[in-house]
């Protein structure tokens, strides 16, 4: 009965809002609409309709998830800069990174399904009505840690803001233990994408112990850019209060990761190139081009031109606490890490295949569409849990009769 | 079929054995509970469904199960392509282990072989062209280099000057990549040699074509077009039978054939015999013929599958 209301309460809250809000549901639901129509192409056509081939087996859907999972990874990591400076909003901190992780999952695990042959075998690779390969196959892996991940941060969020809908603390000895589970969760997610990609000796470009701690530190990249954008956005216009030294810490810890990513990047370059095996073909297609195959060249250059200058803005300190370059900066370091994490990381790694072809590969629009859909799905997703989650947790929605002072220590000042 | 085109491997002449082990209570249980699951979300007729889910992974099926599951494929293909065709679920042949040899001093690239192996094993003919084999022309200069190399060669007459053929198809490795990145155990390694695919278990993630380093597996990236006309009737369920969408297939060593006795549809088409093929554990055998008298090398060495396949140089 009490969930019962609370999801009424919940659902009321997700059609309240302004003008501003109305619009951008409703271009979210275009961007789904749009999305719908094009995956209905697939469906009818199969995997045709994509430009994927068998020499570039995997593409645009599967870069997206792998990039994805690691802003799924990173939101959640922000619990520790959190814990450890003592952020006054911990508690803000912990349900909006959850939040984000659970939009961001929501969208992986929609790049997988519409990447499949046969979605309508889903089940195969489920425990019980399946037939899951494990502990050989990292997919296998991969789809039970995405999923129990997906259902610890629901569980997580669900708890804290039913109690808080109630008026009531949210139980620590139930929240603290999983919220410290899914720190090396987190990890866990990220380690076991690049697993699945590294493990892989026939793609040279991929088969290398560097891409899971690059995978890592270039989440801590990503995933941070966006709650830095929300963190100023929920500021002004509601009532959470989030410290200006807050954000900026974690600009300042978004250089440090962009600066390890940067540098193992160059000794993964140095190697290709000063050892120039027949390896460096992979690289080569990536940073040069191969003969008159270069689709990927401005855009490997572009990316490496906005993490470098994100780094710069973010390392210093002046541009770091001016909200206009900071900005700037969330958006170049996501734009990088978007191109280097998705298309820059797959396409090389069978471009060429492995019997030496070329394929050039560019997303069909069919790709795009779906894409734009699955982007709008998950923007649709975290929209409508931050809006329900905000003024819950600030004690402006509460069920009927439940105390509205907001429990907790916020509740003292 | 002479004499010649026999491959002297055991026959068994029950025919088809399906895998061992009955359906358990436990089996029908889990069929069952994800049966109702299924139909609730769907919506679908219950019958439908139940027989999708008695689709269980093919280890797990009882032989009646099988032999039913096989029927029903049979009826259904023979009434679409207009001929009697029969499924077959022909099991490994105890004491065999088999192991190709190709031969790249005689190879002329004639790609003879692929367009065997289409017909024989009902590749999709167009949108999408699936072709199990791959010839690639090699520079004589480079040797065996793919950065050198090109499938898309067309001249009027092979070979041509300066160049060597090579041609690549599934290498049945020893350690297959492929089979190990599965993640629903849909295609495994059977004891006489031969990696399959169950094509009605394959959800069609495409690890395995990422996986394999020969570029073996192809996918059916639309609804594969199969003339009735050109069909070939006589199939196996984990060979040659017709494909669905949006799953992957590969080269059997023509399962359907050799399994039977027979020699691979490629072996039997080349002009030039350089294509072997038999039985590693019997020493009477082509291929160990091959191994023991000329020097063999298996492609990629390097990754360490430890391919059943073996090319060498005969002059």
């Amino acid at each position: 009965m009490g969930i019962l209301e609370f999801l009424k309460g919940a659902a009321g809250q997700v059609v309240t809002g302004g003008k501003a809000y109305k619009a951008w549901m409703a271009l979210l639901v275009a961007m789904i609409v749009v999305g719908l129509v094009g995956y209905s192409r697939q469906w009818n056509q199969g995997l045709l309709a994509t430009n994927m081939r068998d020499q570039v087996t995997w593409a645009f859907y599967i870069g997206n998830f792998t990039f994805l999972v690691g802003v799924a990874a990173a939101a959640v990591l922000l619990v520790v800069p959190a814990y450890v400076y003592h952020w006054k909003p911990i508690k803000e901190v912990v349900v909006l990174g959850e939040l984000l992780a659970i939009s961001a999952l929501t969208m992986c695990l929609t790049f997988i399904l519409v990447d499949m042959g046969r979605p309508d075998r889903l089940t195969h690779i489920m425990p019980g009505p399946g037939n899951p390969n494990w502990p050989q196959s990292m997919l296998s892996w991969d789809a039970l840690v995405l999923n129990l991940y997906l259902v610890l941060n629901l569980v997580v969020v669900v708890h804290i803001l039913y109690r808080a809908y109630r008026g009531q603390e949210y139980a620590k000895w139930f929240v603290v233990p999983l919220v410290l589970f899914s720190i090396p969760a987190a990890v866990g997610i990220h380690t076991v994408t690049a697993f699945l990609y590294a493990g892989m000796a026939a793609r040279p470009y991929w088969n290398a112990g560097i891409l899971a701690p690059k995978f890592i530190a270039s989440a801590f990249c990503s995933g941070p850019a966006v709650m830095i954008i929300l963190f100023q956005i929920l500021r002004k216009t509601t009532a959470i209060e989030i410290k200006d030294e807050a954000i900026w810490k974690v600009a300042e810890l978004m250089a440090y990761a962009m600066f390890f990513n940067l540098f193992l990047l160059g000794a993964e370059i140095f190697k290709e190139y000063y050892s120039r095996t027949e390896h460096l073909l992979y690289t080569q297609y990536l940073w040069q081009g191969i003969g008159n195959h270069r689709a990927l060249v401005p855009f490997a250059w572009f990316s490496l031109i906005c993490s470098l200058v994100a780094f710069l803005i973010f390392v210093v300190r002046k541009t770091r606490m001016n909200w206009v370059t900071l900005n700037i900066g969330c958006v170049l370091i996501f734009s990088g890490v978007y191109i280097e994490k998705g298309m820059g990381l797959v396409i090389p790694g069978m471009t060429p295949d492995t019997l030496g072809e070329i394929y050039e590969y560019r997303p069909s629009a069919v790709e795009w569409m779906v894409a734009i859909g699955v982007f709008g799905l998950g923007a649709l997703v975290f929209t409508t849990l931050v809006n329900v989650a905000v003024p819950i947790m600030m004690g402006t929605l509460r069920a009927k009769g439940a105390p509205v002072v907001p429990p907790g220590t916020e509740a003292a000042h | 079929m002479t004499d010649r085109n026999r491959l002297p491997v055991v026959q068994d002449p029950s025919g088809c054995a399906g895998p061992e082990g009955g359906a358990s209570r436990r089996d029908f249980l889990r069929t069952a509970a994800a049966g109702a699951v299924i139909a609730a979300v769907s919506g679908c007729k219950p019958d439908a469904v139940v027989e999708e889910l008695q689709r269980r992974h093919l280890t797990e099926l009882s032989k009646e199960r099988l032999q039913e599951m096989l029927g029903k494929l049979e009826k259904k293909w023979s009434a679409q392509y207009g001929k009697k065709v029969t499924v077959g679920a022909r099991p490994p042949i105890p004491g065999v282990d088999f192991a190709y040899g190709l031969d790249l001093s005689r190879c002329i690239g004639c790609r003879r072989c692929v367009y065997a192996c289409v017909k024989e094993n009902n590749q999709s003919r167009k949108n999408p062209q699936i072709q199990w084999i791959r010839v690639l022309q090699m520079d004589k200069e480079h040797g065996v280099s793919l950065q050198h190399a090109t499938p898309y060669y067309d001249p009027e007459k092979v070979p041509e000057p300066g160049h060597f053929y090579m041609p690549v198809q599934c290498q049945q490795c020893r350690h297959p990549p492929c089979t190990k990145v599965c993640p629903v155990k849909a295609t495994w390694k059977d004891p006489d040699g031969i990696v399959v695919i169950d094509y009605d278990w394959c959800i069609g993630c495409r690890c395995c074509t990422a996986a394999c380093p020969y570029g073996a597996r192809k996918f059916n990236w639309a609804e594969p077009n199969l003339p009735a006309a050109e069909m070939n009737p006589v199939t196996d369920y984990l060979g040659n039978r017709p494909r669905p969408m949006g799953v992957v297939e590969k080269c059997t060593f023509c399962l359907q054939r050799s399994r039977d006795g027979r020699y691979p549809a490629c072996v039997e088409i080349c002009p030039v015999g350089a294509r072997k093929f038999g039985n590693l554990l019997d020493p009477e055998s082509e291929i160990r013929q091959v191994m023991d008298r000329k020097r063999v090398f298996v492609f990629k060495e390097e990754l360490a599958t430890e391919p059943q396949f073996y090319y060498f140089y005969a002059t």
